[in-house]
């Protein structure tokens, strides 16, 4: 094989959304040679798609928001199955990392007193979302990519070189981590553009590659997202948990059918959009869950109160967590209320001034009328669920983002823990920037400690991982040769059908049984053409970690007999107290096959137990865990 | 089910190429892209073209559309005459890699020459204060997606290779005005001029404000009326520019 292209770095951040950037900042400002490598270009990731806002108490729009009061909103759209020190740690940090961002160049709306503005979201109890109309997710990106021409820059000037101790591998693919002793020593993959591989050495590999959301059909996700960092993870020894937990956000376009998924902002609802059956009732009043009945209107009349006085009313129902809204509406649709496509209405029309509406969700004004031929600012959208976001990940050190394998860190959506079973709107971006930047911390402080005593890279391994990247290519496979995007089409039906919203135990084995024959079927994909940008090939090598992913989201959701957040059991509708402690850990065995184990949750510590009134842990937790329970 | 239509799409690499015909099967409310995917699963599984939210958010998937600069996410089939052929080819401004996919590092490189945010000394994290009047304009620039539609429309370099080294293009034109007009930025503290790096680093003076650039952004950014007018009426010597005395007879 001719001579592989290698590089030397400290810190490998694989993935440049929000998180991988924010983590490639700080391992750069700690002044580690840093290497962000990323499978789009530069900018490009899904983080620009995130358009409500970044969840942070600075107390802005309402002055009693604080830290406390932030971490309870987290638990409770978790269900407390969340882990509570990411979780603190989440809610403590987040206005420092948004005000960080100011520092940067970042230009959010303002209130009146010249601070950032807040909206209101699903779950969160005062307005908490620093925003930029509905694109806050570009404003996040921007940002962080213009924070990392700065520190380029800042190079230049110094040496010359504006790649001196920070570089953006842009359009390149990590397909394996190199491990040395069960430490990581690297990592190997292409360059897009010309199919050549790529090495690097390097102590420490933060992954930052978000989520898993393209081994769904209906998904709000870009292409992007095949679980990459999840299984790449998995494939190096480190564990996975909540991979059962998948949230499906509530309003996906659902018409026309190419863009059915595409997202339709929860701002919509944040700003005063309500739902509507076929029937035209406001059909979320009926679905409010007992654990949260006391916090919601009970009447259309007090609800439309709450958005001038919400001191003294109760917000409309249409402001609950995601999972809660996402089950009504696939239930209304189910009993043969739903709209002339399949979903149900949602309107902002009605309460909204035409001009307001332009000013305050341009892209979504934008999106539907030149998708769907819809004027929002005069008529309804058809919206429903779409798979959205995934609450499973890598298990990490909260404090460091560290994984169980040493020298392997994970921030943002594949890092799993911090959200529970379920995740509030506005908690996306801020994860990014706090455990982003912990990542990078923990990375650099990881280094640190190695000294001169670096893992290295064995060339076997790199052999191998050229081997199987190139195997799509080999032709003797042809007789039974399968089609990469037919099989993805196929994974993509399965997992929508019998793992998605609403799931039994018949139709997750016969999920499994699916994904066995596909995985069979996958060994003898086969590609056409050569290396240089070959989509085709590119499929090819994601659909092993979409298999992979897919089987750990089958197999917990088997394994867990309950329903709780992003995660809902027909043949087990209720929550159950004696599940919420438990974590179900994905770990892959030699030969490939995922294993699945029980672990116990560390039990929360008393002074952020006590931030609830023991009435509402009773609803969540055994009598055991509670606070004076017969221990 | 849909109907069949003509497409005519550009393949091949640096060392030359042409246009494959494909007939293929168009359903109702499709865009390009969707089409195209169509063409990759069933026809050329190997057909390059870059692409990631299909949403018209990430600005990944600009080509050509019948000759046009468009998003291939956000250019409805029903839009395009229903009896011509659909014509897509790579961007034209920028190198072919393969196929629909073009080598836009002068984009990058370009980026990386316009100087930073200068954080405001002495004002901490947590206190900026700014009037949303005040954010507003930069706003409007920061909505730029880095499509780089603009950039291949423009004709100071579409056709003319030799200008790409002195001039930045109406991109990063409009991030220089965006600088310039952020409430807080520092430049001047600093002894950064933002307006005369754009005339004589970024190549402002090289710009004859037809406009075509604000015509193909798919933000609806009023790039030239907004961005780059303003930063040629401010720029110090700006009576030396004949096209500026030139547009402002034109006004009266």
């Amino acid at each position: 094989m001719s001579e592989i292209e290698r590089h030397h770095y400290d810190v490998v951040v694989i993935g440049a959304g929000g998180a991988g950037l924010r983590a490639a900042i700080e391992a750069r400002e700690l002044g580690k040679r840093t290497a962000v490598v990323c499978k789009s270009l530069f900018g490009k990731a899904h983080t620009v798609m995130a358009e409500g806002g970044i969840a942070a108490s600075m107390g802005n729009a309402n002055p009693r928001d604080s830290w406390q009061v932030h971490f309870r909103d987290t638990m409770r759209g978790g269900k407390f199955l969340n882990n509570w020190r990411m979780a603190e740690l989440h809610a403590k940090e987040a206005p420092q990392r948004v005000w960080e961002l100011e520092t940067y160049g970042a230009l959010f709306d303002r209130t009146k007193d010249g601070k950032i503005s807040q909206r209101n979201f699903g779950g969160h109890e005062y307005p908490r979302l620093a925003h930029v109309g509905d694109r806050t997710g570009l404003e996040l990106i921007r940002t962080l990519q213009q924070k990392i021409v700065s520190l380029q820059q800042d190079d230049f000037a110094q040496h010359g070189d504006y790649e001196a101790n920070l570089k953006v591998f842009a359009e390149c693919t990590i397909t394996d981590l190199l491990t040395d002793a069960d430490a990581v020593s690297g990592a190997f993959g292409y360059w897009r553009e010309t199919g050549r591989f790529v090495r690097f050495d390097a102590p420490a590999v933060v992954l930052a590659t978000g989520g898993i959301g393209k081994a769904f059909k209906v998904t709000s996700n870009s292409w992007e997202y095949t679980g990459d960092g999840h299984a790449l993870a998995l494939r190096c020894g480190a564990a996975l948990i909540n991979m059962e937990f998948v949230q499906f956000h509530p309003t996906g376009m659902v018409w026309p059918p190419s863009v059915k998924g595409i997202l339709v902002t929860e701002s919509v609802r944040g700003d005063g959009g309500v739902l509507r059956n076929s029937e035209n009732k406001r059909f979320m009043f009926d679905y409010i869950p007992e654990v949260f009945k006391d916090q919601y209107a009970t009447s259309e009349q007090e609800a439309d109160r709450w958005y001038d006085d919400p001191e003294h009313n109760r917000r409309p129902p249409e402001l609950l967590p995601r999972d809660e809204v996402a089950r009504a509406i696939n239930s209304e649709v189910k009993a043969g209320r739903g709209s002339p496509h399949g979903g149900v209405l949602l309107d902002v029309s009605t309460r909204l001034s035409a001009e307001v509406i332009r000013k305050r969700l341009p892209s979504m004004y934008h999106q539907f009328k030149e998708l769907a031929d819809v004027d929002i600012t005069a008529e309804p959208m058809e919206v429903g669920p779409t798979c959205h976001y995934v609450m499973g990940g890598v298990q990490v050190e909260p404090d460091t983002a560290a994984a169980s394998v040493r020298g392997l860190f994970a921030a943002g959506e594949v890092a799993g823990g911090m959200h529970g079973s379920n995740r509030l709107g506005g908690n996306s971006l801020s994860d990014l920037l706090v455990f982003g930047r912990r990542a990078g911390l923990g990375a650099a402080t990881y280094v640190d400690s190695l000294g001169a005593r670096r893992p290295t890279v064995r060339e076997t391994d790199v052999d191998a991982a050229a081997q199987r990247a190139i195997s799509p290519f080999r032709a003797e496979h042809s007789a039974d040769a399968e089609n990469p995007y037919l099989l993805q089409q196929e994974l993509q039906q399965t997992m929508n059908d019998l793992v998605g919203i609403i799931r039994t135990a018949d139709e997750i084995q016969l999920a499994l049984k699916k994904l066995d024959g596909l995985r069979q079927r996958a060994q003898h994909v086969v590609v056409e053409g050569h290396r240089q940008f070959n989509p085709g090939w590119h499929l090819a090598l994601d659909l092993r970690n979409l298999l992979a992913v897919s089987e750990c989201v089958a197999r917990a959701a088997l394994e867990r007999t309950e329903s709780r957040g992003g995660h809902t059991r027909d043949d087990y509708p209720a929550m159950d107290a004696d599940w919420r402690h438990v974590l179900l850990v994905c770990s892959q065995h030699t030969n490939g096959s995922v294993r699945v184990e029980h672990q116990e949750q560390v039990p929360m510590r008393a002074d952020l137990s006590g931030l609830f009134e023991l009435d509402e842990l009773k609803k969540y937790f055994t009598a055991d865990e509670l606070p004076g329970g017969t221990d | 089910m849909g109907k069949q239509r003509h497409f005519r799409v550009w393949r091949g690499d640096s060392d030359g190429g042409d246009l494959v015909d494909f007939d293929v099967e168009v359903n109702e409310g499709e865009v390009v892209l969707d089409v195209i995917h169509r063409v990759q699963a069933t026809q050329a599984p190997d057909l390059a073209v870059r692409w990631n939210c299909k949403a018209g958010k990430c600005g990944s998937c600009s080509a050509e559309i019948n000759g046009r600069p468009r998003l291939l996410c956000m250019t409805r089939m029903s839009t395009l005459p229903p009896q011509l052929p659909v014509t897509i080819t790579p961007l034209r401004t920028f190198p072919v890699i393969r196929d629909l996919v073009t080598d836009v590092s002068y984009n990058y490189r370009k980026a990386r020459e316009v100087r930073s945010f200068m954080p405001p000394k002495g004002v901490e994290p947590g206190e900026y204060r700014m009037q949303q009047v005040d954010v507003e304009r930069s706003q409007e620039f920061r909505k730029c997606i880095e499509c780089f539609l603009c950039q291949n429309t423009c004709h100071v370099i579409r056709d003319h290779e030799e200008n790409k080294g002195n001039f930045s293009g109406p991109r990063f034109l409009m991030r220089i005005a965006e600088l310039d007009m952020h409430p807080l930025d520092a430049a001047d503290e600093e002894g950064v001029d933002r307006k005369r790096a754009a005339q004589d680093e970024h190549g402002l003076g090289f710009c004859n404000i037809t406009k075509c650039c604000t015509e193909v952004c798919p933000e609806h950014i009023k790039i030239t009326d907004n961005a780059l007018i303003p930063m040629k009426e401010r720029v110090v010597d700006l009576r030396f520019d004949p096209l500026i005395r030139l547009f402002r007879r034109n006004q009266k």
